[in-house]
């Protein structure tokens, strides 16, 4: 049996949560790095034992640290992500760290971080030393891509969900809040806008009835781990697919979802092992935008049909006055065979199933503002 | 001699020191003080200050009992050099 553990962000440090092999009892351990802000913590699949973990802080500048046994121990990056001077001559700071992806199987030593403001960083020493993608942060037309910094969440502009397409390393996507969806297929030399059909309803209509290429607000991109053609994504403006096998378009598959809970969201998940069955957490998307479960009544929903259907799974959730949000790092799967889903929620709860979303329990209640759950499976 | 006062923040990076000092000539600045401190201290020097050579925002750096927002502030010997933590945050 494996052993499975959850690798918890949160806003004041670091913890994990181990469990047996009922997945019935867990173990809280922690914290690390107490008082810093976490942004985002990930086992590499590659290597058992490396973690690494985005470590900011209120007052001090953003660092990157990296494990190598099992989160015992710590090692800071002795060069962690910084900007260049950009060719117009703007002097850009990274503020925070806001996510991490290990490298394609074949570059054990590779990973990716994006920041904020706004940039893509490249590791091929592990972690250690990180260089700009200039392809993409000097790239010519980057400024109008993502707008202004105020063209962001409130706590400022995010480049998030960098996946590396498991069948081509060279193969590069990533999200941009704002300014929608890139990809490279030459490893972030060149990019291009993969935006066509989403909705950007935050900016007026263009009079000629074109779409905008770029400017739009993904908050989390995922690909199915087996099938590179299948796409999805939570948007600021609704829910999407693209299956690239038979088309170039996404889909609002939200359209789908019940029109009193909406399809505005920040994460989403796929079942490893079947492209069409996903999972999203709804938020309330209307009037003030209050970011709070539809209703206060917290409820994951669940398509098995690439997202021509849902179905609504709350057991176990509280029933009413329950206003979570989830963050678009702090959801996840398990892979193991009665799938497990987990999610943590803006108000320190860390909630799972290990049913497929069909019955939830409590897992851990009293932890920080949780900004990313991932899942480590090691022998 | 110059004293330097470091924040709590700061002190993973100095095995708990948060009052030391640093031997510099002549004509020096703070830039000077910074460089200092990171070659003792690999690592302190990005958390307080950005790539561009810009105190971060969180951070305020005194001089005596000045507040400074440059690194080519000079200091001379004797000089009291302060680090705080803004207060900020929640």
């Amino acid at each position: 049996m494996s052993k499975l553990r959850l690798l918890v962000g949160t806003r004041k440090g670091a913890w994990t949560i181990s469990t047996d092999s009922e997945r019935s009892k867990w173990q809280i351990e922690g914290p690390m790095h107490l008082g810093a802000v976490v942004s985002h913590y990930v086992a590499d699949p590659r290597i058992p034992g490396v973690q690494m973990m985005s470590v900011g802080s209120g007052h001090l500048g953003p660092s990157v640290f990296v494990s190598k046994d099992f989160g015992s121990s710590w090692s800071e990056a002795t060069t962690p992500p910084a900007f260049s001077v950009e060719p117009n001559g703007v002097e850009r700071s990274v503020d925070h760290v806001f996510w991490l992806t290990p490298g394609h199987v074949s570059e054990p030593d590779t990973w990716y971080a994006g920041t904020s403001p706004q940039g893509l960083f490249k590791s091929v020493d592990g972690g250690d030393t990180w260089q700009e993608v200039l392809g993409f942060n000097h790239h010519p037309d980057f400024f109008e891509w993502r707008g202004g910094d105020k063209d962001g969440t409130p706590d400022g502009p995010k480049l998030h969900s960098v996946i590396v397409d498991h069948s081509d390393k060279e193969h590069l996507l990533l999200g941009m809040s704002g300014g929608g969806i890139f990809e490279s297929f030459d490893a972030g030399a060149t990019w291009s806008a993969l935006n066509s059909g989403v909705a950007m309803d935050f900016y007026p209509p263009k009079e000629d009835g074109s779409e905008y290429e770029f400017g739009h607000d993904p908050h989390c991109l995922i690909m199915h781990p087996q099938d590179a053609n299948r796409l999805y994504h939570q948007n600021h403006c609704g829910l999407y697919a693209l299956d690239r096998s038979t088309g170039k378009r996404w889909t609002r598959i939200g359209d789908n979802m019940p029109k009193e809970v909406g399809d505005i969201g920040f994460p989403i998940v796929a079942h490893p092992r079947d492209p069409n069955t996903i999972w999203v957490f709804p938020m309330d998307g209307s009037g003030q935008w209050p970011r709070t479960s539809p209703a206060g009544r917290p409820a994951v929903y669940c398509s098995r049909d690439g997202g021509a259907s849902f179905i609504r799974q709350a057991k176990g959730f509280p029933e009413q006055q329950a206003w979570w949000t989830v963050k678009r790092q702090s959801m996840a799967v398990d892979g193991m065979d009665s799938l497990g889903v987990y999610l943590g929620t803006s108000n320190g709860q860390l909630w799972g199933s290990v049913d497929a979303g069909e019955n939830w329990q409590p897992i851990a209640m009293d932890l920080p503002q949780i900004f990313s759950i991932e899942v480590e499976v090691s022998p | 001699m110059i004293r330097v006062f470091l924040p709590s923040q700061l002190d993973d990076y100095t095995s708990g020191q948060r009052e030391l000092s640093v031997e510099l000539a002549s004509g020096s600045s703070l830039a000077d003080v910074i460089a200092a401190l990171e070659e003792r201290y690999k690592g302190l020097a990005f958390r307080v200050v950005d790539e561009h050579g810009r105190i971060r925002r969180h951070i305020a750096m005194f001089v005596g009992e000045v507040m400074v927002r440059d690194l080519s502030v000079p200091v001379a010997p004797n000089d009291r050099v302060q680090i705080v933590g803004a207060l900020s945050g929640g």
